[in-house]
């Protein structure tokens, strides 16, 4: 069941345009000239309920924006949403009470307060009754490790244990969709590797629809099944991480320890792209040759080691396609 | 009404961090009171008129004006403004109140706290050593207090309505740097106003402002006597919901021009 429909988004950003020299800017006193952004071109999407949607573009693509009309705190220019039954900007309280926001660039907490007066403060703001606010903190409690975060107040916490302490504060009122910008932001591995696994419990357990906006690739390989791009304010792909790679980056990367260093693999239908003493990589499309062929080819003409396919990583991948999409 | 309530704690509690600054004003706070009362001995021993009020009614307008400063709309939450500046006012829209509501509790916070940190200290000061007296009577004591509360809601909205001028300016220097001045003139914090002359009466008597000081005062030294009480609460529940209904009509507008930028 869709939980979230985007039909034909379009938001558009007037800004006013800067004139060179003195006498140009007195006259934009009088009459300012805009510039039109378009920050998002007829956007489409669907989002069913229970699914984990990575949600990625370049800077500017328009993610944050999306994120925000979704939440009804910004209004689009046409288009219609349709998120928990609702039209977003029209009912906004409702929504809002149902739905979770995640920001890791900033909190949503008290910063002079201890996180257990502020966690308090949100049950009163979402009015959530007593017994089943103290279930839910029990839960978040446990599951992020908050015991001895509470008496803390926020300004003093690490980044890491703020946005453990955020993202309970953005789940105290069993919110049904979760929007996450940039969970992971400048956090350390264990942190990292800490607020990932707990989104996954999240999804699988709680069925709590999330929708990931990240730059970390990581993040998406390790989280969503689904991922959208959005690039200058378009979908430019929506689909799983494998036609992600089909689409993109179809290639496959074979690495190969030779007994002796220094020998020159040559294949017609695999290119070297790397090679140091023992090791050398190379690259070649599964729908051209298949990897035990290629394989097969090789060691019959020299003695190798140790050998292993792997997927180029996904940061490659939107790495080329953010090139691609520059030209 | 819960969730603003709570917003109210919030931001009392935040507040009281920085409860040390707060009282540090206490001493300044004392001798200005000491020195505006020496002007104005010095100018009732010269006068050969008589005046509206008298010096121990000026002198407790005096102290009442010193003990109730930060009550006066004369600030707003530099982080509140902040927010308004860089649009990150947007994000408090996640939170399941209206923006009203919202920035109402926050200057209710800003306004209370720091005048209940002081005004107690002062007053206490001020009646044991520097000629403050008491409430005419305990009806006045009684009438005091319901006008206080009523000072405390006007100039709860008279702040929040600057803070919602801030969506148009964008700056608000102007506006920042108008408002002291006007408050302090027009509440009768720099004159009591009674002593203002007699052809501007007719105006002081009208604007908002002396709803915060001025009548609070007038009620506790008896210029006002107790039958005429109900006229002047209502003068200031009547400015207090024209501020409330303006400020939530130029929200709604604010609202529907707003940009949200970044991201």
């Amino acid at each position: 069941m869709s939980i979230i429909t985007v039909n034909d988004l379009l938001k558009v950003f007037q800004i006013p345009k800067r004139k060179k020299g003195f006498f140009q800017n007195l006259t934009s006193l009088f009459s300012r000239d805009h510039i039109d952004k378009i920050a998002l071109d007829h956007v489409s999407f669907n989002i069913n309920e229970g699914e984990l949607v990575g949600y990625i573009g370049p800077n500017g693509a328009g993610k944050s924006t999306t994120v925000k009309i979704l939440s009804g705190i910004l209004v689009p220019n046409s288009g219609t949403v349709n998120v928990l039954g609702k039209t977003p900007w029209n009912h906004r309280i409702e929504i809002v009470s149902q739905i979770g926001v995640v920001f890791g660039q900033r909190t949503q907490l008290w910063w002079d307060l201890p996180v257990i007066e502020s966690f308090e403060l949100l049950k009163d703001i979402y009015n959530i009754p007593e017994h089943r606010y103290k279930k839910t903190l029990d839960t978040l409690t446990d599951k992020l490790q908050l015991a001895k975060l509470y008496h803390i107040p926020v300004r003093q916490l690490s980044l890491g244990q703020r946005m453990r302490c955020d993202i309970a504060a953005s789940l105290l009122h069993q919110p049904k969709i979760l929007f996450l910008d940039e969970p992971t932001i400048g956090l350390d591995a264990v942190s990292k590797l800490a607020v990932r696994d707990f989104i996954r419990q999240l999804n699988k357990e709680e069925k709590v629809t999330i929708m990931l906006t990240t730059h970390d690739m990581d993040d998406i390989e390790s989280l969503c099944s689904r991922v959208l791009i959005l690039n200058e304010g378009r979908i430019f792909l929506d689909g799983t991480l494998d036609t992600l790679r089909e689409q993109i980056l179809p290639e496959r990367r074979l690495i190969i320890d030779l007994l002796n260093e220094n020998e020159t693999i040559s294949d017609s239908a695999a290119l070297v792209i790397k090679q140091t003493g023992h090791r050398v990589w190379l690259s070649f499309n599964p729908t051209t040759t298949t990897a035990p062929e290629l394989i097969s080819r090789i060691i019959t003409k020299h003695p190798i080691r140790d050998l292993y396919v792997e997927n180029p990583p996904i940061e490659e991948i939107i790495a080329k396609f953010y090139r691609d999409a520059n030209l | 009404m819960k969730g603003y309530l709570a917003i109210l704690r919030g931001r009392l509690l935040a507040l009281l961090q920085y409860r040390s600054a707060v009282m540090a004003g206490l001493v300044t706070q004392i001798f200005w009171g000491i020195i505006k009362i020496m002007i104005l001995t010095a100018f009732y021993a010269q006068s050969t008129s008589s005046e509206p009020i008298t010096l121990s009614q000026a002198i407790t307008f005096i102290w009442i004006g010193q003990a109730l400063l930060q009550l006066l709309p004369w600030n707003v939450d530099k982080e509140l403004e902040m927010q308004v500046k860089n649009g990150n006012i947007a994000y408090e829209l996640l939170r399941p109140l209206n923006l009203y509501g919202l920035i109402f509790s926050r200057a209710l916070a800003m306004r209370l706290l720091p005048t209940l940190l002081r005004s107690i200290p002062v007053i206490i000061l001020a009646g044991l050593f520097l000629e403050l007296s008491a409430p005419v009577s305990w009806a006045a004591g009684m009438a005091f207090g319901a006008s206080l509360v009523n000072a405390t809601l006007l100039s709860t909205a008279m702040t929040t309505m600057v803070i919602i001028s801030l969506f148009w300016t964008i700056s608000g220097e102007g506006i920042q740097r108008l408002i002291p001045h006007v408050t302090m003139l027009l509440s009768g914090m720099v004159v009591p106003l009674p002593l203002f002359p007699e052809w501007m009466q007719p105006f002081l008597n009208l604007q908002p402002f002396r709803g915060i000081l001025d009548i609070p005062s007038r009620i506790y030294t008896g210029v006002i006597p107790i039958a005429e009480i109900h006229y002047y609460l209502g003068f200031q529940l009547i400015w207090f919901l024209f501020f409330v209904a303006s400020g939530k009509y130029l929200i709604e507008k604010a609202m529907k021009r707003f940009v949200i930028q970044g991201g």
